[in-house]
């Protein structure tokens, strides 16, 4: 029981967090087809900005300092970047978003070096938050929570109820006719380029305390978000959630559990012996296979249905 | 008179395929003008370029000034509007957002308000807070015609509005367009059939092959066996 609900407590965090990465990336496909590879060098690089600030001014003022200049990083990236190459096609898109989370990459390494910096949880965040079962659940955890689902519902507010909210969900399906109704489409692209990338980055301020920040975090997440993006299906926001949370939980709840094919057969009576044919591969444990299980599910996904739990695009 | 829109020579490509050979016309104030044709010959991409979503080659010129080049927002801030074949109702958002997002800035009220479009057609006063995308053929048509009115244009190009609709509703979209037109707004209808071109264009024009083939009126046409035969009937 203990371990489920923890469990459960930590695969949520984890996928409001996968969440928090994919929206953003999730909004820049489905409105400008753009796959932005680099979009996991920005949540990076939200964490060792955070972490820069951190040393002069505390933790409080990166909070919101280091999501506003990955923000404005992400918009500049799109206006003489992304913009520029954007005629040339989807291919070019592809390789300029793709060298840039390599050049994203050796710059950190750069500044930072190769070694994890010591980006620690705030002192004025790190008690126990309160006690379950006898084990306490820290506060920051619960901060990230706080934070996330404040960030969505905001997110949610502006996309609905505002001008700019709707023109973005128009141009999400039919941005040629958002254009033509005399709405500056580029600049709403700049716009949803720039906020996508401050939430990776504030992703990667309140991830980076939690996970290790190191110039290889942006290769580990990043795969899994865009497995995200598919099993939810692309342009829709409902679906990245929900395949935001099924991967987290999915992916922590394997991990915690210490169970092999050996011993579900025991179950049934059945004794696999070290003589049997693939006693090696009986013998893998479903934690073992946590770090394959988000790759497993893109694929059959893909297979058997290759528009996503939600998605409204076919391509 | 000089008139309103002014197409010159205009070519356009889609990749290294030729499609549009030297297309010249003219709309002027207030004007209902067809552009007629078969399938393919180019009358969609004639409206796509001047709206610039297709790169022209050649002069577009609106009011007297030179458009060709400019970004599809800024030609539709000038006072041009475009309501595509596709029709392109935003599925998620009710039928009152698309008509919001018909507007260039919020609350600017120009020739057309919110009311005149539920009079133009009461059925959309009934859907107010349906959404776009379930709404049926003929209402996603009224729809996205007074969605593009909202922005206040003073010249719209509608594309096949008439494709796919009963007889009863092709009658209503003429109708529509008509009181669209005494308002003092010129109107170019891409058509492939006659039907509704006949009735209400004071002008015009037959396109075959990327070009324009036949320029006249609808009496004129109605005359010509010769143009209807080889450019317009299957």
């Amino acid at each position: 029981m203990e371990l489920v609900v923890f469990s459960l407590l930590n695969g949520v965090l984890y996928g409001l967090l996968l969440f928090m990465l994919s929206s953003g990336l999730t909004l820049i496909f489905s409105m400008m087809g753009v796959l932005n590879f680099a979009h996991a060098s920005l949540f990076m690089l939200g964490a060792y900005l955070a972490y820069q600030i951190g040393r002069y001014t505390g933790f409080w003022p990166g909070l919101v300092l280091a999501p506003l200049i990955v923000g404005l990083l992400g918009a500049a990236i799109e206006r003489w970047g992304l913009r520029t190459v954007h005629r040339f096609g989807h291919v070019a898109e592809l390789l300029f978003t793709f060298g840039l989370a390599l050049l994203i990459e050796e710059v950190v390494q750069l500044i930072w070096g190769r070694a994890p910096v010591p980006y620690t949880v705030p002192s004025s965040l790190d008690f126990a938050a309160f006690t379950l079962f006898g084990t306490t659940y820290p506060a920051y955890k619960v901060f990230m929570v706080l934070i996330s689902i404040g960030m969505f519902g905001l997110l949610g507010l502006v996309l609905t109820k505002t001008r700019i909210g709707l023109i973005i969900q128009a141009a999400l399906t039919h941005p040629d006719m958002v254009a033509a109704l005399g709405h500056n489409v580029p600049r709403v692209f700049m716009l949803v380029f720039g906020v996508g990338s401050a939430l990776a980055g504030l992703a990667g301020v309140i991830g980076g305390f939690a996970l290790v920040t190191s110039p290889t975090m942006a290769r580990t997440l990043g795969p899994i978000v865009f497995v995200v993006i598919v099993v939810g299906g692309l342009g829709s926001l409902t679906g990245a959630f929900v395949a935001s949370l099924l991967i987290g939980i999915v992916q922590t709840f394997a991990v915690a559990i210490d169970f092999s094919l050996i011993d579900l057969l025991a179950r049934f009576g059945v004794t696999v012996t070290r003589a049997d044919t693939f006693y090696d591969l009986w013998r893998i444990k479903l934690a073992q296979l946590a770090p394959v299980l988000p790759y497993f599910m893109l694929v059959l996904m893909l297979i058997m249905r290759p528009r996503g739990l939600m998605g409204t695009r076919e391509t | 008179m000089s008139a309103m829109l002014e197409v010159a020579d205009l070519h356009a490509y889609y990749g290294k395929s030729h499609i549009l050979h030297g297309v010249t016309f003219a709309v002027g104030e207030g004007e209902i003008v067809s552009l007629l044709g078969r399938n393919g010959v180019g009358r969609s991409t004639t409206i796509k370029t001047i709206m610039g979503q297709v790169r022209p080659h050649g002069s577009v010129r609106f009011r007297g000034r030179e458009i060709a080049g400019l970004e599809p927002h800024e030609i539709a801030h000038l006072g041009l509007g475009y309501v595509p074949e596709e029709r392109a109702i935003f599925p998620g958002l009710t039928v009152r957002q698309n008509l919001i997002l018909g507007e260039k800035r919020a609350g600017r009220s120009g020739r057309w308000t919110m009311e005149d479009m539920f009079e133009l057609f009461p059925r959309l006063a009934e859907r107010v807070d349906t959404p776009g995308g379930v709404l049926s053929g003929g209402e996603q048509q009224m729809l996205t015609i007074c969605r593009t009115l909202m922005g206040d244009p003073d010249l719209i190009m509608v594309d096949e509005p008439t494709e796919g609709l009963s007889p009863q509703m092709v009658e209503r979209v003429g109708g529509l367009l008509r009181r669209i037109a005494e308002r003092g707004v010129a109107i170019l209808l891409v058509e492939q059939k006659l039907t509704i071109a006949l009735e209400i264009s004071k002008r015009l024009y037959v396109m075959g092959h990327g070009r324009i083939v036949f320029e006249g009126t609808p009496a004129g046409l109605r005359a010509n066996a010769g143009v209807r035969k080889e450019w317009l009937e299957v």
